[in-house]
Order: C-alpha cells, then sequence, then structure tokens
C-alpha cells in the first residue's frame, strides 16, 4: 500500500497541499476567485499577495461558508469553499443543496480527508457517504483526482465548469499514478491497464494504487483484468465504462466509501440500466471494525487493498452469481 | 450611482394606503384552493412597505442592477407579501398575485427565483442572514455600495444556523447587512417564547456584537427612521426588533396562532376583508 512512512510516498507532496498553492496562483490570475475557508489551517502562513483581501475565514462554520460561497457566486465572484468532506456533505448538506446545487452556482467545494484519511481522529472525522450524497445533488460535478498532479490539474480544469463542484482530497501524501498515465481530464474515465477477464473501476488514490496492485496479482494467477480510473463521478463517463464492460464477465467497483450510493452504486446503475452485468462492490461496511489507526491500516482492515481486492474478485470469478431466494 | 437605481416614488399613495393595499392582496391570496400563510404576512407588510418604498435602491426595470440594494426574505414562508409588495413597485403585474399557489403558477407558498426582484429561494429557515452575509461580503470585495437586508422571524431564530451567521457577520465587522426580525410571538404551534431561548433577544443579538435596536414593527415612520440609517455604528451590522402583531389589520385572528396559515372559504374571505376594512376606517 502507498504511503507508508519512508516510502516514495512520504517525500511526495500531499494532494491538498498542491490544491492550496494551486489556488494561490488561480487568485493571482483571475480576480474573481475567492478563497472562502472554514477555520482549516489548510491556509496558515500562506502569502496570497494582492490577492490577500480575497481569503476570507469565516471559521467554524460550515453551513454559514456554504450559503454565503452560493451569495457571492450569485453576485459574480467564484468562491474555493475549503472544509472537510465530512462536514461539507453532511453537516452542511442542505446548505449546499438549497443555496449551491439548486441554484446551480459556480461553488468550488475542495473538501480534505475524504474517507478514512482522518484514520487517527476517529469515526466524527471519515467520510463515507459524501460521494452518495454530493452525487444525488442536481449538477454537481464531483470528483475525487487519485494523485498530487490530476489535484492541480483539477483546479485548472474547474474554471471550465459553470455549476457546483465538489473535489474530495485526502490527508497525507500518497503515490502518483504510474508514468505514463493520460492526463486526467474531468468527465473522462482513465484507462489504466487492459485485461480480457474482468474490469476494475476504481475511485480515490487508494483504491486507485490498490486496484492497479490487485491486478498484477491477478494476472499472476492468469486473470487479465483491466483497471479504471473513475475519478469523475458526475459527470460519469457511461461510454468508456461501457465499453471496457462489453466483453467482461465481471465489473468491480473499489472505492473508498460505503458501497451504497457511491462508485458501486454509480456503476451498478449504469450497467444495470444499458449492459446487465455481475457486479461486485468493494468499499467499507456499514459497521467499521473498532480502533482507529493509519489510513492504510484501516482499508487493509477492511481488505480494501491489493491482496484483499485480488482474492475477492477471484472469488467471485470462480463461483457462480449468488443465487437469490425468497426462501 | 445609476440614475435607474432609485428608491420608490409611492407617488400618489401614502405609506399606510400601501400597506392596507397589501394586506388585501395577502387576504384574497389566502382564498385560493390551498391557502397561505396568513398571520406572518401580515406582520411584515409595513416592513415590507417601508423597505421597497423607502429604503431599497432598486431597478424594475433591470431586477438585476449589479448596484442594487439586496432584500432577502429569510422567513420564506410570508411569500404573500412579498410578493404583493413587488407587484405594488412594479416587478409582478397585479392581476399575477391572482396566480399565487395555483398549477404552473411561479408563485409558490415559498418564492423562487422566477419570479423578478427574488434574489434568492427561501423557505427553508435559516439561511437568510448566511446568504446575505455572502452578498454584502462580496459588496465589499468589490468595493459597491450595496446594502443588504434580512428579514427574519421571531420563531426562526431557534434554527442555530441563524446564530451561526449572525457570529460570523459579527466577526466579518459586516455593516452593509442589516437583519430585522418580525417580533410577532408566535409560531406554527404557540408562543415563541415557550419554544425558544429565554431572555430579550435584543441583549442576544447584542451579546453576538451586533448594533440593536427595537421599534413597533407598525409605525411606519419609526421604521423608517431607524433603516434610513444603517448601519448605525460603522463595523458593526444592524439588527432591527420590529415588535409587531401575527394577523395585524384583521381583527379576529391577530395576536392568534390559529391565523399561522389560513385557507379562506369565501366567507371567511369575506368577513377578513371587512376586518381589514374597519382596521383602515379606524386608522383614518
Amino acid at each position: 500500500m502507498s504511503g507508508t512512512p519512508g516510502g516514495p510516498a512520504s517525500r511526495a507532496t500531499a494532494a491538498r497541499h498542491v490544491y492550496r498553492d494551486r489556488l494561490v496562483t488561480l487568485m493571482a490570475a483571475d480576480p474573481r476567485v475567492v478563497c472562502v475557508d472554514t477555520d482549516t489551517g489548510l491556509f496558515t502562513g500562506t502569502d496570497f499577495g494582492p490577492a490577500a483581501g480575497r481569503y476570507l475565514d469565516l471559521g467554524i462554520a460550515e453551513h454559514t461558508a456554504m450559503a454565503a460561497a452560493a451569495a457571492m457566486a450569485r453576485a459574480g465572484w467564484v468562491p474555493f469553499v475549503n472544509t472537510m468532506s465530512t462536514f461539507a456533505s453532511t453537516r452542511a448538506l442542505e446548505s449546499v443543496k438549497i443555496n449551491i446545487a439548486y441554484n446551480e452556482l459556480p461553488v468550488r467545494i475542495f473538501a480534505t480527508h475524504g474517507g478514512v484519511a482522518a484514520g487517527h481522529l476517529g469515526f466524527t472525522h471519515f467520510a463515507l457517504e459524501d460521494l452518495a450524497v454530493m452525487r444525488a445533488l442536481p449538477g454537481m460535478a464531483v470528483v475525487v483526482p487519485a494523485d498530487a498532479s490530476a489535484t492541480a490539474s483539477v483546479v485548472e480544469q474547474s474554471a471550465a465548469i459553470g455549476g457546483p463542484l465538489y473535489v474530495r482530497l485526502g490527508r497525507k501524501a500518497t503515490a502518483p499514478l504510474p508514468e505514463g498515465t493520460e492526463p486526467a481530464v474531468i468527465g473522462q474515465v482513465q484507462r489504466l491497464r487492459e485485461g480480457e477477464d474482468t474490469v476494475i473501476v476504481c475511485c480515490g488514490p487508494h483504491p486507485v494504487l490498490a486496484g492497479l496492485e490487485a491486478a498484477d496479482l491477478l494476472a499472476s494467477w492468469g486473470v487479465g483484468a483491466t483497471v479504471l480510473n473513475a475519478h469523475t463521478l458526475c459527470p460519469f463517463d457511461q461510454a468508456t465504462l461501457l465499453d471496457c464492460a462489453a466483453t467482461a464477465a465481471l465489473v468491480v467497483t473499489v472505492e473508498e466509501h460505503r458501497t451504497t450510493g457511491g462508485l458501486g452504486g454509480l456503476v451498478a446503475e449504469v450497467l444495470a440500466e444499458f449492459a446487465p452485468r455481475r457486479v461486485l462492490r468493494i468499499g467499507l461496511p456499514d459497521v467499521l471494525a473498532p480502533g482507529v489507526g493509519p489510513q492504510e491500516e484501516i482499508l487493509k482492515r477492511h481488505g480494501l487493498h491489493a491482496e484483499g481486492i485480488a482474492a475477492r474478485v477471484r472469488a467471485a470469478l470462480e463461483s457462480q452469481p449468488l443465487a437469490w431466494s425468497a426462501s | 450611482m445609476n440614475a435607474t437605481l432609485t428608491r420608490a416614488d409611492p407617488g400618489a399613495s401614502s405609506l399606510r394606503e400601501i400597506a392596507d393595499r397589501l394586506r388585501g392582496r395577502i387576504i384574497d391570496m389566502c382564498g385560493g384552493d390551498e391557502g397561505g400563510h396568513l398571520g406572518g404576512s401580515l406582520s411584515v407588510v409595513d416592513i415590507l412597505s417601508v423597505l421597497y418604498f423607502g429604503v431599497l435602491r432598486l431597478d424594475t426595470q433591470d431586477a438585476g442592477h449589479p448596484d442594487r440594494d439586496i432584500f432577502l426574505l429569510s422567513k420564506g414562508h410570508a411569500a404573500l407579501a412579498l410578493y404583493a409588495v413587488l407587484a405594488e413597485r412594479g416587478f409582478l403585474p397585479a392581476e399575477e398575485l391572482d396566480s399565487f399557489g395555483a398549477t404552473g403558477s411561479r408563485l409558490a407558498g415559498h418564492p423562487m427565483r422566477a419570479v423578478p426582484g427574488v434574489e434568492m429561494p427561501t423557505g427553508s429557515l435559516g439561511h437568510g442572514l448566511a446568504l446575505g452575509l455572502g452578498f454584502a461580503l462580496a459588496a465589499r470585495l468589490g468595493g459597491q455600495p450595496r446594502r443588504v437586508f434580512v428579514l427574519t422571524g421571531d420563531g426562526e431564530l431557534q434554527e442555530g444556523s441563524c446564530w451561526e451567521a449572525a457570529g460570523c457577520a459579527a466577526a466579518q465587522r459586516s455593516d452593509a447587512l442589516t437583519a430585522i426580525v418580525d417580533a410577532n410571538g408566535l409560531q406554527l404551534g404557540g408562543r415563541v417564547a415557550d419554544l425558544g431561548a429565554p431572555g430579550a433577544l435584543a441583549d442576544r443579538w447584542s451579546a453576538f456584537g451586533w448594533s440593536v435596536r427595537e421599534c413597533d414593527g407598525h409605525d411606519q415612520a419609526a421604521l423608517a427612521d431607524a433603516l434610513a440609517g444603517v448601519p448605525w455604528q460603522p463595523g458593526r451590522p444592524s439588527v432591527l426588533i420590529a415588535h409587531t402583531q401575527k394577523g395585524y389589520g384583521v381583527g379576529f385572528i391577530a395576536g392568534q396562532v390559529a391565523s399561522h396559515y389560513a385557507t379562506l372559504s369565501e366567507r371567511q374571505h369575506g368577513r377578513a376583508r371587512a376586518a381589514l376594512a374597519a382596521h383602515i376606517r379606524r386608522q383614518s
């Protein structure tokens, strides 16, 4: 698993810090961009230069920050709101829904500590429903960059998005995607690896890296896996999924999220409607195993690591589809 | 300032006559199949009359004029009063008020942006102050002279988000923001005093760092005097606690909890209109 202490990822820059730096650059270039903070600490010591007046720390007030950002957007500004994923998606939800989404306003919500990135802080700081929640809002673009360079690119690409945008980031640095990976384009599924037997659709830094490693393991067992990075859940690139899934007996989803309503739900919906396939959703369960710990440890504990994914894919391929019985 | 941005000239009508007319239209709108929030609409009529015909700088030909003042009806259920005053001010044809609540009408029970002059949809309580703060911050960023007025209910202040925004506005020294509390003392299920936080409302706002004044919310001269001079203290948001009566102007429902929502039958509508006429006669 990536991001282990002393590993390559620890020398990299965390996506949230890359985002911060790119936002500062964007604020210098675009005088309409406003940084709305909620006492996250992400911008402590940041030099905004002449744009300093457009950094507004509204305090620990996420509901207020979302509404204020909506009003600012209505007045012609482009606010970037900063908070943690759990607060953006559930605490401030009504404000996001009514004030931002229903009004189709170009507010950019950059939410850190997605999934179990705050593993040591406990479950109040986990965000395991945010993708399902945000995906349900009308017009909301939902993006989970898989590495730091994709995060930087998303900040720049956001200018082309006319409505609201939710971007889920993590906390610590993670390894970059393999060299040669095509740049992440919002709205396009990335094809990372081709294989014939199964399609593994991943979302988020750890799931993508683990999915690629799992594909290596599966290959060593004679199973060919296509690996997709579905970094954009909304708008979703159905065409690429359907193309890749056309000949696969099994489509697997891997996400740092509960299996309800997020990537797994999305892929199941698309396949059920256009090309029914057997789907295996891998994610976090409703009830997590007790105990805090590093993000990687919590993911491993729940089978969200290469070995866990590969084993479940192989078992699914070797078994018959689950029979449903009313008895 | 752009010449088209003006405070309204009430013309031949006095503010009192305007308010009386608005009350009649609100009663009429409650005669539809679905009825409406009658009591809390009647209580804000004098506040809205003073705002739209003496305070707000608006352009009926260009509802989105960049330098206009902003009004937000945080207690969105008083939409009837807002529609009536928007029609009176020229944003809507008066005859459109007859469509309130009808299938396909843009005049919903809570205001939507499809209605000219409505800045943001409201109705879920506890959002207006934060929205107003955002407009005020945006105006400051842009160096605009815009002022922002938010009308809340006193029952609405039970929503915690109101106080989150109130604290934030004070911290931001947002003196372009003015809140007006329609303090009619009643909510759907009873007295605000029995269901909300105890103690004087003015003390609470003051403790949150706002500049506070109180007045009779049906005294148009007092309302105009207070609102014309905002901000009262540089660097502080202002709040005017307007003491009103729910159902004001319709004697047999005034001050009654049951006035909150009404679907008036033809007979009840006639009775309410007669009561309003009697109220108008008593004033003159």
